[in-house]
């Protein structure tokens, strides 16, 4: 897509690393820490007028492209650029003035308003910040203006009180108040209503509603719920792991969700309805650490559609020794760690390992336990991915397929990054599969 | 089915600077053996105050009244000494934030010993591991992590440890006060998944404290609605859903955003403070369906259908309500500000 006149905000190969500081010995040898990798590669497009949803688990990386886009933190690559205009390295002075188009709402309303502050103060300290009125008559006409379109009304009783005299959804409203006062065209809101009660979400998620057709607002509503973001959002992009997964039309994103991650959060959504049981087949386990991700797809260790190409390796054979141990009784579990020792080697991505026996056993006796994990539950993903297994002298050598990375590709009216909808990767796959060596 | 704990008229108060907050007022329940009963309501309702006060956790200064049976004994008249001795073995809680609730500075292993052998000092240390393994194995935890710190555990792993903390003195009941809401959504169903097959796996009876309606709905069997510090309806899980008799459960359920929503619902207004509640049925000026009885009389509970009681007067009973009083009351639009 070129960037076009409705564009508000274009973002382009997008990546926001943050570093681990290595240990104090790394830092005298020269060596550099480790990076968390919170945005990897992110493009998208925010167009006037729009509200896009930024669904994701935490960690995801959600709140950090949300603060990129700011200016909060600075991005790593990439570039930002904001009606048109390149802000990715903007000066501190142009950030300011930037400032009074872009606004951000928190997600807690509790920790967003300085206590000591009254109400009329926390919403007019923007104006005051940017001299945009003049005198304290101004800005209390102003503030009364804006409490009121927040329903935050009638304005006098609610100017001199504090933050502590007031509700969540009041404070919220105050937050909201004061994100607005400047007259923005962006909005980030980041889990506006998480943090209140069921029965004043719809209340808050209909004030910003109106706001955004009374203001000509744009926003970009940062949640983990994808149930509100359902109501609210014409478009939606899952996150996972700092990636978007997938990305288009809010009702195509409903109703026919592609990637398997997106299924899975749909799926996983209570709902009122006693008819319906908790599912069963959820994924496993929870959002890996960004600084390590999986080698492939970020998903593939929990992606119940896993196959091939996916990008299995070392660290996936941990956890299936894991989930396998936890499953077996003390003695199973002690003969079959026994044989396989200590597990740091797995700990290292790679796609080949030899894992020696240990404890008296031979290579056959690992082939053995791990035949006896595939026979227990054969419909495990992890085998597709493992090319071959050989017995070699006292150890068990595993081999499994290089890993494809996945791309954002279009799929029907959405783009989803997910090699069952690649058909490159699907044929790879396929290919491997025929030369697959029999075990 | 036999209860495994019975709570008759309690209730629980305390002391501020501004008079005595009633946060739990004139609750009774059963909870049958094996079985999950939802407690839910706005925050503020008293639903946490009636969860720990059932244990008898309830900070200084609070007092109690009423009687909370289990296995024939009042919990409420017990020294805190007995009670400390039941809490473990036959009362268990989990809490809301799995993060802040396990020490540090203790490998997963200590917690475990240092459980069991508050209220079983006999077992050898190698009977601790297995037990301790066991319950850990059932919640999905690998052996190869009993060694390691809670810093090296994910929030959804912590929380299953809390559970089997708690599991692992073999409880009758176990409350569990909003347990998954710091966790993220497809975690979140991970944990309900368990805590809905304790029944299968422990026996344990659990009541579980929760805003979210969509969560009692998948993982119970009976839902109380509590408004007020008083349970506003009671009934099992499908019916209570599918045909809500008390207004505040039905504004409740359709204020619920879930993937069905079409259109956005609020109730106006915000829980009272139990200070001085409104007169009458606490929940009369946000109430839809007000009549001219509910602020002047409170309410009797009724029964509606046999396994099923409400405290409305929409549902009678019809000879206690004076002439004129179900006619609709006539009040002032409540202002959008007045909300919780």
């Amino acid at each position: 897509m070129s960037a076009t006149d409705d564009v508000l905000v274009s973002v382009r190969g997008l990546k926001t690393y943050y570093s681990i500081r290595g240990s104090f010995l790394d830092r005298l040898v020269g060596r550099t820490g480790a990076a968390v990798r919170a945005v990897d590669d992110v493009s998208l497009e925010l167009r006037k007028g729009e509200v896009l949803g930024l669904v994701g688990e935490s960690g995801s990386g959600k709140t950090t492209l949300g603060r990129t886009l700011l200016g909060l933190v600075p991005a790593t690559e990439g570039t930002v650029e904001f009606e048109g205009q390149d802000i990715t390295h903007a000066s501190e002075h142009d950030r300011r003035l930037l400032r009074r188009r872009m606004q951000i709402v928190f997600q807690d309303p509790h920790a967003s308003l300085n206590p000591a502050m009254t109400v009329a103060q926390a919403v007019g300290h923007p104006l005051e910040i940017h001299g945009l009125a003049r005198g304290r008559e101004e800005v209390r006409a102003r503030v009364a203006d804006v409490l009121e379109r927040v329903g935050l009304a009638p304005a006098e009783q609610f100017m001199d009180k504090f933050p502590s005299d007031l509700s969540g959804g009041q404070k919220q409203r105050a937050v909201i108040a004061r994100a607005i006062i400047l007259n923005p065209v962006l909005l980030v809101a980041d889990e506006p209503v998480s943090m209140l009660d069921m029965s004043v979400r719809a209340k808050i998620l209909e004030l910003m509603l109106a706001l955004k057709h009374d203001f000509d607002l744009t926003y970009l509503y940062i949640t983990h719920d994808l149930a509100t973001a359902k109501f609210f959002c014409d478009r939606i992009a899952i996150m996972y792991l700092g990636r978007i997964v997938e990305i288009g039309p809010s009702e195509a994103i409903y109703a026919d969700p592609k990637h398997p991650y997106t299924q899975a959060l749909l799926r996983a959504i209570p709902e009122p309805d006693p008819r319906r049981t908790i599912p069963r087949d959820l994924p496993r386990g929870e959002v890996p650490d960004a600084s390590r991700p999986p080698l492939g797809c970020s998903f593939h260790p929990r992606c119940p559609k896993a196959f091939e190409v996916c990008g299995w390796e070392s660290r996936d054979l941990k956890e299936l020794l894991e989930r396998r141990w936890a499953g077996l009784d003390e003695e199973g579990f002690e003969a079959e760690q026994a044989a396989v020792g200590p597990m740091e080697e797995l700990d290292v991505a790679k796609t080949h390992v030899r894992l020696e026996a240990h404890g008296g056993a031979h290579g056959s006796d690992l082939r053995g336990l791990l035949d006896r994990a595939r026979a227990a539950d054969p419909a495990e993903p992890f085998w597709t991915g493992v090319q071959e297994m050989r017995d070699a002298n006292g150890a068990l050598e595993i081999d499994w397929y290089d890993p494809v990375e996945p791309r954002l590709l279009p799929a029907d009216s959405v783009e989803v990054e997910c090699h069952l909808y690649d058909e490159t990767a699907l044929a790879e796959a396929a290919q491997r599969r025929q030369s697959r060596i029999p075990q | 089915m036999t209860a495994v704990l019975e709570v008759r008229d309690l209730r629980l108060w305390y002391g501020t600077a501004r008079g005595s907050v009633r946060a739990v007022d004139r609750v009774s329940l059963e909870i049958d053996a094996g079985s999950v009963l939802g407690l839910v309501g706005e925050s503020g309702c008293g639903k946490s105050t009636l969860g720990r006060g059932i244990l008898g956790l309830l900070p200084e200064g609070a007092r109690a009244d009423g009687e909370v049976l289990y296995k024939g004994r009042n919990l409420v008249t017990m020294s805190p000494r007995e009670l400390r001795r039941l809490r473990g073995p036959d009362l268990g809680l989990i809490f809301q934030e799995p993060m802040t609730r396990l020490n540090p500075l203790l490998r997963i292993e200590d917690h475990f010993r240092e459980t069991i052998e508050q209220h079983d000092s006999k077992l050898t240390p190698k009977d601790v591991r297995r037990r301790s393994l066991d319950t850990l194995g059932r919640m999905g935890i690998p052996p190869t992590r009993f060694r390691q710190y809670p810093h090296e555990f994910s929030g959804g792993m912590r929380q299953r440890i809390m559970i089997a903390l708690a599991l692992v003195l073999r409880p009758s009941l176990l409350v569990a006060d909003e347990p998954t809401t710091s966790l993220d959504v497809i975690v979140e169903a991970q944990i309900l998944r368990i805590l809905a097959d304790l029944k299968e796996n422990f026996d344990t009876a659990l009541l579980l404290i929760t805003h979210n309606l969509g969560i009692v709905a998948e993982a119970c069997d009976r839902v109380a609605v509590m408004y007020a510090g008083q349970i506003a309806e009671e009934g099992p899980a499908r019916d209570v859903f599918a045909d809500p008799k008390h207004p505040y459960t039905r504004e409740l359920l359709r204020s619920t955003i879930s993937l069905d929503t079409k259109v956005l619902h609020s109730i106006p207004g915000a829980p009272p403070n139990l200070i001085s509640p409104p007169s009458g049925c606490h929940f009369h000026p946000r109430c839809p369906d007000v009549m001219r009885v509910c602020p002047a009389h409170d309410p009797i509970e009724t029964q509606p259908d046999p396994d099923r009681r409400v405290l409305c007067w929409l549902h009678g009973p019809e000879r206690e309500i004076p002439e004129g009083g179900t006619a609709p009351l006539e009040r002032e639009q409540i202002a959008v500000a007045e909300e919780a």
